[in-house]
């Protein structure tokens, strides 16, 4: 069918079946790639647009709805001159975009508030803005950059400057205008299609009928047997989660077939036209029924289900008799969804003897070496070209979309993509890893801790995944950012038939504060002393000896953080207890939680290399090979490089990912990107500084200014030029790996060269009758060693604390039962409390002018706050997440039934 | 090639009605269910006829044309009757699904936990089938079933809700509970229309939803409502007037709590009244 309407104000035609989603008519016809497509079902906003001056969901109209209609797209916001409207010049400078993929939707729906004439109620702009989810920012500075829908002035900082400046975001600009290229945006019109058919049962045996019919339809249908090396997983030697089963599935939604043609051609495969004869067996869910005596084995060779277990011993064993406190609990955590709002996407071509795969990814280097080893490729056959990532949170640091578009690519010698659905997305990837932790811990009579025993179990799915870093990383934390001279933890992980389990935000350490903080109330209630003062007197300090015996000498801020939370909960205390003075369903609490996390691999190396280059033509670019997933590290190194350089952060272009083009910066992941990757820019910057101070003879003070190919270099009075046609092309190189020894059997050694510390406290409001939970505001104070760009550093922590308050009150996922963001629920806008950041700046002398990590910093602590705001105002524990309101009604039942 | 009709009249539409199809309007629950496969079904798109939309003042009551938006229901001169059915648009998915959401299709998809049919059946309302052979009118309480079910025959179209003017002045007034804020579906509901006079309530009409397979209204409670002063309603609420309920456990809650939650919405809906 013809549709004849209005595209931003132009006359447009297009033809197609009248059925088709305007999302995918603008996106895969029109080439309006700036609405993105989150979820095809008006779960997530991502795709909103406005028809007839109205927000809609271009996922849900009917093309053949569309005659005589005007849709307006984020491509119509700018002026034909890319002058950027004043919405977007406010999301830019009010850090409102972080990874980019919701911008568009934001945009679009807050045109609702823009149009009225007149400045909006916050109340009126989260009405606007309710229908958008992001999953980055935790909404409150795009809420603030629609209230002022003003550009925010700062000066642009000059050379020497740039660090600690509220610097807009360098890659900003394609983001507001809809230009950034995600995983589904740029796939070549000539590329073909794959279509996963995946596993419906948690465990089963399967044989495969005759595939012939099928490959008479489609240009191929790959199997197993058509993976080189059918294999992957994060540590090398634990290669167990293969591309396409064979044979057996350990979890619903694990990849079985690979199904290519052409779009059309591989959706129109029914299902039942799929010949696989399924024999289901009994799945293994849960810890209880992976460690019972005579549980089946997910994996054969893995006996007990046993992933790896661990633990940490320092000072003496059970102490707890000498305590004049001692409290316990037990704590369960569900499966978490990482919930980024671009679905797993890219595509992949063969090109001669190499591979190369434009893909959303948060490790360029592990995706390059994964893929050899699946293709059985040498590592240079492999190019990754990271596309923009809409959202990460540790979901894009495995394999998705990238060894089945390899292989087909590499077979067919065609290009070949792949775009999740929502629910593909949620099913087949990795999860936060379900816990139960059981902590016991005991101090003297002043309130000073002595002791901890804290055992952490955790669920990591069908495959390995990052479950050894899990349990790693949480025995080292696991009492806590305290000063405990006895402890004992252990952690262990079992595998069961629940999806694989592995890096969320955290690393399991946000499911063990839940039960240290518990502690920490606990004890503080039953001697009578306030539980921000309890944590302040226990804080680790510098000076202090962590349970691995590893003597903390330097930026350790905790005491300051609860030091500058101190008025702010004396004040919410006083207010809390007026309000619930007054009686009524309404109650209102306060709650503390603090945190500490070691920034970066624990015990293992993970360095950064990161080069600057000074072409002849005076071009300065930033060979970055840190990718950013919306944290925004593109202008963080560039900020630090500039002024370890000596220029200003203007001149600089990006190279960001591609793995023929830099050199290996590691993961996005662990918190590690400004700290380490950072400190190799810094390093960087300084060796191209040296070398331009020995060509001009200058000396360490000289001040650099770069003119097209004329470097000019100003010492005190000696000015000279240098023309870079004559010496350049010049090149910066820095690398940083922490420093860390190996961890012995008694989790003894430098596991970490440096900790972010935390502490948050949280405002809540509880409707006792109706068990629902208002997180009215946070007030969140993190040691950060220094804020590179405080902007982006308050990003990271609100939307730290967005998804926090997820963990603790709304998102559990359910497989087969909430694969989609209707079930599986994550805040919205009107969800999200107005969040107050206090930035300690405890430096760090390791770190790239001090600076530390913030990325998992910020969720941390939100949790533990929040459960304990709410037994602050309902005298109710909660012992397990989420705290949904019928868990919490029954609870404070219970409560109130007791004698 | 499956084939797509967008009729611009209501007889044109009918005449196609006698082979199947599957009806489109809002879109907002036909393409959720249709994620990731081909749409190969036969489509019938009823959102091109402009007699199915808007909203009419007529002498017994109130016509909602089948594809009047949710946007369209709330941004309507009404009186304080439909107080409460427009407070449930305002809290339809998000402001994109109430401007392309219908009031029918939320009653065509009968999902549990459909915003519109607690204040509908609260309202008394009545919808209009039409088919080749003529239209009936039944009230809503017939005609949602049970979950996902309807008494929609093939050829029939939802084409308009019949909302009866009441005797008296009246109010309504509906409350939602979900998990969060926006974009969420109801874990329980409750709506209520009061006709009031002299301060005593003269008819109450109650309705609950999410807590059954069909949204229920509760006759003992609306009995005992009669005659009982607007300041003092919530204490005629017993547990036992709750007896229509069927809640079940899910996701979003168990079946106590729901029954609890009921209560307390219904305390709070009522209290909502006094002056």
């Amino acid at each position: 069918m013809k549709i004849d309407f209005t595209v931003n104000g132009r006359a447009t035609a297009w033809s197609g079946p009248p059925v088709t989603r305007l999302a995918a008519a603008l996106r895969d016809d029109l080439g309006l790639t700036g609405t993105k497509v989150g979820c095809d079902a008006g779960d997530c906003g991502a795709c909103t647009v406005r028809l007839d001056g109205r927000q809609v969901c271009a996922c849900l109209v009917a093309m053949g709805q569309m005659a005589g209609r005007s849709v307006e797209t984020v491509e119509g916001l700018a002026d034909a001159d890319g002058t950027l409207a004043a919405l977007q010049k406010s999301f830019l400078d009010h850090g409102a975009a972080q990874c980019g993929i919701c911008t568009p939707g934001m945009l679009m729906a807050a045109q609702d508030v823009l149009a009225n004439g007149h400045a909006p109620t916050r109340a009126e702009v989260e009405d606007a803005l309710g229908g958008v989810l992001c999953r980055c920012t935790g909404y409150g500075k795009i809420v603030e950059a629609v209230m002022a829908c003003a550009p925010r002035v700062e000066p642009d900082p000059t050379a020497g400057a740039a660090v600690g400046a509220r610097l807009p975001r360098l890659d900003g600009v394609p983001k507001v205008t809809g230009r950034d290229r995600f995983g589904a945006d740029a796939v070549p019109a000539d590329a073909l299609w794959v279509r996963v058919v995946r596993s419906p049962h948690a465990r089963a045996r399967f044989g495969l009928g005759d595939l012939a019919p099928l490959r008479a339809r489609l240009v191929s249908v790959l199997t197993a047997a058509d993976v080189p090396f059918n294999g992957y997983g994060i540590y090398p030697d634990v290669k167990d989660q293969p591309v396409l089963a064979d044979g057996l599935v350990r979890y619903r939604g694990e990849a079985v077939l690979a199904l290519v043609g052409t779009r059309a051609e591989v959706l129109a495969i029914r299902d039942g036209e799929i010949p696989i004869e399924w024999q289901p067996e009994p799945p293994i869910y849960g810890i209880d029924a992976a460690t019972a005596p005579d549980a089946p084995l997910v994996q054969d060779d893995k006996p007990r289900n046993l992933l790896l277990d661990g633990g940490v011993r320092h000072g003496a064993g059970d102490v707890f008799a000498d305590c004049a406190a001692v409290a316990e609990g037990s704590f369960e955590t569900a499966f978490v969804e990482h919930a980024y709002i671009e679905p797993e996407a890219g595509w992949a071509r063969r090109v001669g003897d190499r591979i190369e795969i434009h893909a959303s990814t948060q490790t360029p280097y592990m995706d390059r070496d994964e893929i050899a080893n699946v293709m059985r490729l040498p590592r240079e056959a492999v190019r990754i070209v990271p596309t923009a990532c809409g959202g990460g949170f540790g979901g894009k640091l495995d394999l998705s979309v990238q060894p089945l578009i390899a292989v087909a690519a590499w077979k067919l010698g065609r290009p070949v993509a792949l775009v999740y659905t929502r629910p593909e997305s949620m099913a087949a990837s990795t999860k936060r890893h379900p816990a139960r932790v059981t902590a016991k811990f005991g101090c003297d009579a002043d309130g000073k801790l002595v002791a901890c025993d804290v055992r952490a179990t955790f669920d990591t799915g069908a495959y390995a995944s990052w479950g050894p870093t899990v349990a790693n990383r949480v025995p080292v934390h696991a009492m806590g950012p305290y000063a405990v001279p006895n402890v004992r933890s252990w952690s262990e992980a079992f595998f069961t038939n629940g999806p694989p389990a592995g890096a969320f935000r955290g690393f399991g350490v946000p499911q063990a504060a839940i039960a240290h903080e518990a502690m920490m109330d606990s004890l503080a209630d039953r001697l009578g002393i306030d539980r921000l003062e309890f944590r302040h007197r226990n804080a680790l300090r510098a000076g202090d000896v962590t349970a691995c015996g590893q003597k903390l000498e330097h930026s350790a801020g905790l005491a300051q953080c609860l030091e500058a939370l101190r008025p702010h909960w004396r004040k919410a205390q006083a207010e809390s207890a007026a309000f619930n003075a007054s009686g009524g369903p309404y109650r209102r609490g306060v709650g503390v939680g603090c945190m500490w996390y070691g920034i970066g691999n624990t015990s293992m190396s993970n360095p950064s290399r990161m080069r600057i280059g000074l072409a002849a033509d005076g071009t300065l670019t930033l060979f970055n090979g840190a990718l950013d997933i919306g944290q925004g590290s593109n202008t963080i190194m560039t900020q630090i490089a500039a002024d370890a350089l000596g220029l200003p952060v203007a001149q600089f272009t990006l190279v960001t990912g591609d793995t023929d083009l830099t050199a290996d910066a590691g993961k996005t992941s662990a918190s590690r990107q400004t700290f380490v990757s950072g400190k190799a820019a810094e390093n960087a910057g300084r060796d191209l500084r040296q070398q331009i101070l020995r060509l001009a003879n200058a000396g360490p003070d000289a001040v650099l200014s770069l003119d097209s190919a004329a470097l000019t270099v100003r010492d005190g009075a000696e000015v000279r030029t240098l023309d870079l046609g004559k010496v350049g092309p010049l090149t910066g190189e820095g690398t940083f790996d922490p420093p860390t020894t190996p961890l012995d059997a008694n989790g003894q050694g430098i596991p970490y060269a440096t900790y972010g510390f935390a502490a948050q406290i949280a405002i809540v409001e509880v409707d006792i009758e109706l068990g629902t939970v208002k997180v009215l505001r946070m007030v969140a104070a993190h040691d950060v060693g220094k804020a590179i760009n405080p902007t982006l550093v308050e990003g990271q922590i609100e939307g730290g604390i967005a998804q926090g308050l997820g963990l603790a009150l709304m998102e559990e996922y359910l497989p087969g039962r909430t694969e989609n963001l209707h079930d599986y629920l994550i805040p919205t806008v009107g969800d999200v409390p107005q969040v107050e950041c206090l930035l300690i700046e405890d430096r760090e002398p390791l770190g790239p002018s001090g600076a530390k990590g913030i990325g998992e910093p910020a969720l941390v602590p939100t949790a533990p706050a929040i459960l304990g705001a709410i037994h602050h105002a309902t005298g109710v524990r909660m012992h397990r997440v989420p705290v949904l309101p019928h868990r919490l009604r029954e609870a404070i039942l219970a409560r109130e039934a007791k004698p | 090639m499956a084939d797509y009709l967008r009729p611009t009249s209501l007889d044109e539409a009918l005449q196609a009605l006698a082979r199947p199809w599957t009806v489109l309007a809002g879109g907002t629950d036909f393409y959720p269910a249709r994620v990731g496969r081909a749409i190969d079904e036969h489509v019938l798109d009823i959102g091109g006829i402009a007699d199915l939309r808007g909203i009419a003042a007529e002498p017994h009551g109130w016509r909602l044309g089948a594809t009047t938006t949710w946007s369209e229901l709330r941004d309507a001169v009404l009186p304080p009757l439909f107080d409460g059915l427009k407070q449930a648009a305002r809290e339809v998915g998000g402001r994109q699904i109430q401007n392309a959401g219908t009031i029918a299709g939320n009653l065509c998809n009968a999902s549990p936990a459909a915003d519109g049919v607690p204040p509908l059946l609260a309202l008394d309302a009545e919808v209009e089938l039409a088919g080749r052979a003529g239209t009936r009118r039944l009230p809503l309480s017939s005609f949602v079933t049970g979950n996902r079910r309807t008494v929609l025959a093939p050829g029939e179209l939802l084409v308009a809700i019949h909302v009866p003017r009441p005797a008296r002045d009246a109010r309504s007034a509906f409350l939602k509970l979900g998990a969060r804020r926006y974009l969420v579906i109801s874990i329980a509901m409750a709506a209520a229309t009061l006709e009031i006079e002299d301060g005593r309530v003269r008819a109450a009409r109650i309705a609950v939803g999410a807590c059954s397979a069909v949204a229920q209204r509760l006759p003992a409670l609306e009995a005992a409502l009669a005659g009982a002063a607007i300041d003092s309603l919530a204490e005629r609420i017993e547990p036992s007037q709750l007896a229509p309920l069927s809640p079940i456990d899910d996701v979003r809650g168990s079946a106590g709590y729901r029954l609890d939650a009921a209560v307390t919405l219904l305390r709070r809906l009522l209290a909502g009244f006094a002056p």
